[in-house]
């Protein structure tokens, strides 16, 4: 059983999928959904054993799985999982059951299509964080754009086609690029796609290098994402449906930064030295612009997008904070923190901007004023959330913040000083976002007839809640998951491969 | 010729096929309209009879027949088998739209199976002549198909068009033929590999020989900048005939391709390198660009195919039995996805209505979701998005292209890598029109509540058909292997 956990990770959401979409039409959406809630809960439940029988004295892969898949053109069937990819599988896991329950019986057409298009995203999500063969992940990487594109295309908003073509050529165009960056690579490691043989490969030169790295950086940049091929995600966040934003924003981001430590920082480590600087100034843009930016929105959604962006600048900022030849392992592992921590975090943002919009049906900060006199209890929750959104000490979003700037100040204090800005931006947007919309006089009619969150809503946002404060109070429980996998990436970072 | 001697066995199918459909062309005359089935079904059957006896008489290597003219080889069986099965899936899929349109007669079934015979000897031809007369003998009977409806002034004039290109196209053919003729004083392909391999043959005659033969070829095979009347053909012909046209044929087109070109010539491989480049990148360009600005399904798949071709191309120009291999795996799947295609259309047109037009997929979900998820199987497929077949398609082909910049120093890998680049960056602009067709099933709102009537055969192969898009998708292994072992084993010999 242990030795197929990995299989099972990726294939009960997708057999658990395809069994919802067999319920067929609307008539049957009662089944579809408790059969896609025991889908969600066993995929959850199965991806358990990964964290708790995970070795953390062990910084290789475990829980390897290795079969010949297309054998003509050398590519297997190879699973295996670090201390880095099995904290998002869980994660993953975790967001689809959240999102099952959030779209319960707010879905109201085509509701089994909508239940199946989650749960085999999932599989296929946690398929490209297991995937060690480079054409299995890439396989996993592009199929879940299809559901993606039909979540936001079928469930979205009034300008959803103009959205989800747009997020699809846009992540299409990076990933085709990295395609052909892998068979240049598997030419250059003596015809293999693994790519562990990609991280051990010596002696590219610099020019090929910096080639790759752009080929890997078009396709993660653009999924991170990071300024400027940002476009595409306020628009796909705007006009998907909750559970779209919560896995976009949860998961779908963090697969762009966990290509750069899985491909382009091991593989090309004199590339990335090279180019840091610039993935750096990057990320400071997106850090400090686009915190300004998400200061101006009206629409809540739109505002959390923007968020989302700066903070996901962040991460890619701890990632290339090269002193010398070294990766800082303060940064590198906050960095991590934080992309888990957002995960959550964005998660419950977008679901509390669900359940508002499930009464009100508009997104405008203006629409709204004075929630809380009507729904105290969802008031609490948002309030917590927000705070942990803008890096609340005894949050999770404190821990990776605080990880990355120490580690900037060991490198360099005026990047410290400018990404230390995001914790006065990150509170001025959202704090400034909950007081309009939470607080105040009771803003209008439609906010009179709001009436409190239910039973199910209370599950979602009580357990997002825990989670939340359970990692800022204790993030030691993830970041020995991934201790020795950080050291191994920075050591294989440091050794050039010139 | 010693009569006593000859070996008709690798011919065997072939001859069953002349027999079986001059059987059904003669009792045809007999069979009152009302019991025309009897036909269909003897069509079918006589399809079945010979993808049978050409697994019976199988050999993992390649035997001739009179005089050499006529080979069996495993490239070709393989092919043949592929064809039987097309031909079989296209009869079925129009058995309701021929009906529909007062096409349901003797004619349309013994037009196709002589198309399909024309083909067979394509394929299994060692010889310029074999070659030319199965050319002739599909292009005739294809002709015929498309002016089927006399009535319909599109269709004859896709026809007329047809008819008058392709008979520029085999001028070409011929001139070329005749040409290396001239320089290697035969017609025989291995003699004719011979000759060139002797290096006494008049190389200026030969090359000049090659060009018009590529030019015939990439008309055939509707290839930039060749063109010209793949879509107006596409868009005229009754879709019944366009799936005949756009499906089968590609992989006769293949084989003719590999006879000339490898088999032929092999020994010019650089000569038809830069020719095959230009070709399959303008393809690839001009298909892909101007597929976006069409609002006509038949024509937009039309320059889709030219852009498919394109790719189809790129596997070839490496010259190595892995290129190959790859092109004849792009081309198994792309007749799958066009068959699965053109039978989503043929599924939603009915008597007095052609679903051709973009829009007329609005809302399919919500009409029928078996079907608009059958066509969004096609299209990521024609895409290249993976977990679909088309995906390993596309890679094979690509990755063969990298191969040859790795091993082939003349061509160098920086030139492969920007023809990889190109290639993928040619597949993103395609991408954007097939999710417009996924669009409009999916996120658009129904026009139309016909109910889509479809006769049962047809209803499980169609499902079989697109499913197999994505079983191969996840299990691409055993066609990979299939067509690599065939070129190794078909190649071999000459």
């Amino acid at each position: 059983m242990l030795s197929n956990l990995l299989s099972l990770v990726i294939w009960v959401p997708i057999a658990a999928g395809l069994l919802v979409l067999a319920t067929g039409g609307d008539q049957r959406a009662v089944l579809a959904r408790w059969l896609a809630l025991a889908g969600a809960a066993l995929g959850f439940l199965v991806s358990l054993p990964l964290f708790l029988n995970f070795d953390v004295l062990n910084a290789g892969m475990q829980f390897e799985e290795m079969r010949p898949w297309i054998a003509a053109l050398n590519i297997n069937y190879h699973l295996g999982v670090d201390g880095i990819s099995m904290l998002f599988i869980v994660l993953n896991s975790f967001i689809t059951l959240m999102v099952v329950l959030a779209g319960w019986e707010v879905i109201q057409k085509r509701v089994a299509q909508y239940m199946a298009a989650f749960l085999i995203m999932s599989g296929l999500i946690n398929g490209a964080f297991a995937a060690l063969d480079a054409i299995l992940f890439y396989v996993f990487f592009e199929a879940m754009l299809i559901p993606m594109y039909l979540i936001i295309g079928v469930w979205g908003g009034p300008r959803r086609v103009y959205a989800s073509i747009k997020f699809f050529l846009y992540t299409l165009l990076g990933s085709l690029l990295m395609l052909v960056a892998f068979i240049y690579l598997y030419f250059a490691a003596g015809k293999t796609f693994s790519i562990l043989a990609f991280q051990d490969l010596m002696a590219i030169p610099l020019n090929v290098q910096i080639l790759l790295f752009i080929a890997f950086f078009m396709s993660f940049a653009v999924k991170v994402p990071m300024w400027p091929v940002h476009t595409w995600l306020p628009d796909a966040h705007v006009e998907a449906p909750t559970g779209g934003s919560m896995v976009l924003a949860a998961i779908t981001l963090k697969i762009g930064a966990y290509g750069f430590l899985r491909f382009a920082l091991p593989i090309l480590p004199d590339a990335s030295r090279e180019l840091a600087p610039i993935i750096v100034g990057l990320s400071l843009v997106a850090v400090v612009y686009i915190g300004l930016v998400a200061l101006v929105q009206t629409d809540m959604k739109k505002l959390v997008a923007y968020s989302s962006i700066s903070h996901m600048g962040f991460v890619t900022l701890g990632f290339f904070l090269f002193a010398g030849n070294e990766l800082n392992v303060w940064a590198v592992e906050g960095a991590i923190v934080q992309m888990v921590s957002h995960g959550f975090v964005s998660a419950a943002m977008f679901f509390c901007i669900g359940v508002m919009y499930d009464r009100v049906h508009s997104r405008n900060i203006a629409d709204y004023g004075g929630v809380a006199n009507k729904m105290p209890i969802f008031a609490a929750f948002m309030v917590l959330f927000a705070m942990a959104n803008s890096g609340l000490p005894a949050t999770s979003g404190f821990v990776g913040e605080f990880m990355v700037i120490m580690g900037a100040v060991q490198v360099n204090f005026w990047v410290a000083a400018l990404a230390a800005l995001t914790l006065i931006f990150g509170a001025a947007y959202t704090l400034w976002m909950v007081k309009r919309v939470i607080f105040g006089e009771v803003g209008n009619h439609h906010v009179e007839e709001l009436k409190d969150v239910n039973k199910r809503e209370f599950l979602v946002l009580a357990v997002l809640a825990l989670t939340v404060l359970g990692m800022g109070l204790y993030p030691q429980a993830f970041v020995d998951k991934m201790h020795l996998s950080v050291n191994d990436l920075i050591a294989h970072v440091a050794q050039s491969k010139l | 010729m010693n009569w006593a001697d000859l070996n008709l066995m690798p011919a065997l199918p072939e001859i069953f096929l002349l027999a079986a459909l001059s059987f059904i062309l003669v009792l045809d005359l007999f069979i009152p309209d009302e019991k025309r089935d009897v036909t269909y079904g003897l069509s079918l059957l006589t399809l079945a009879a010979c993808a049978a006896l050409q697994l019976a008489t199988f050999e993992p290597f390649a035997t001739t027949t009179f005089s050499g003219m006529f080979v069996d080889d495993p490239m070709a069986d393989i092919i043949k088998v592929a064809m039987y099965g097309v031909t079989a899936a296209v009869l079925v899929y129009t058995r309701q739209y021929v009906a529909d349109r007062g096409m349901f007669r003797g004619e349309y079934y013994t037009l196709s199976l002589f198309a399909l015979l024309g083909m067979n000897v394509m394929v299994s031809s060692s010889h310029f002549l074999t070659l030319y007369i199965g050319l002739e003998l599909l292009s005739l009977a294809l002709y015929a198909l498309i002016a089927l409806r006399r009535d319909s002034a599109a269709g004859t004039e896709a026809a007329m068009k047809y008819f008058v290109l392709g008979a520029l196209a085999s001028g070409m053919l011929l001139y070329g033929m005749s040409m290396v003729y001239g320089a290697t004083g035969s017609l025989a392909i291995s003699e004719i590999a011979a000759a060139i391999a002797s290096g006494h043959s008049n190389a200026v005659l030969l090359v000049f020989g090659l060009v018009f033969l590529v030019a015939g070829l990439a008309f055939k095979l509707g290839a930039v900048p060749f063109h010209m009347w793949v879509p107006d053909v596409y868009q005229g012909s009754p879709t019944a005939v366009t799936l005949m046209l756009g499906a089968a044929p590609k992989l006769a087109a293949f084989v003719f391709i590999i006879r000339i070109l490898v088999q032929g010539m092999g020994e010019l491989s650089g000569d038809w390198q830069g020719m095959l480049v230009l070709i399959a990148a303008l393809s690839m360009m001009i298909g892909n660009v101007a597929a976006i600005a069409q609002t006509n399904i038949k024509r937009m798949l039309a320059y889709s195919t030219i852009s498919h071709m394109g790719f189809l191309l790129l596997g070839l120009l490496a010259a190595n039995e892995q290129g190959y291999a790859s092109a004849m795996f792009y081309a198994m799947v792309y007749v799958l996805t066009t068959l699965a295609g053109f039978g989503v259309l043929l599924a939603l047109s009915h008597a007095g209505f052609e679903c051709e037009k973009l829009e007329d997929l609005k809302g399919l979900n919500q009409r029928n979701s078996w079907y608009a998820f059958l066509m969004l199987l096609v299209m990521f497929s024609m895409a290249g998005i993976p977990p679909l077949a088309g995906f390993y398609a596309k890679f094979a082909v690509i990755k063969s292209v990298v191969d040859l910049g790795a091993v082939n120093m003349g061509f160098g890998m920086v030139s492969a890598l920007y023809l990889a680049v190109f290639a993928v960056m040619m597949s993103l602009v395609g991408a954007f029109y097939y999710l417009r067709v996924v669009k409009n099933m999916y996120f658009d709102d129904k026009q139309s509540d016909a109910p889509i009537v479809v006769r049962g055969e047809m209803k499980v192969l169609l499902s079989v058909n697109a499913l197999a898009l994505l079983v191969l998708g996840v299990l691409p292994q055993g066609l990979i292997e299939l067509c690599i072992e065939a070129m190794r084993q078909s190649l071999a010999v000459l």
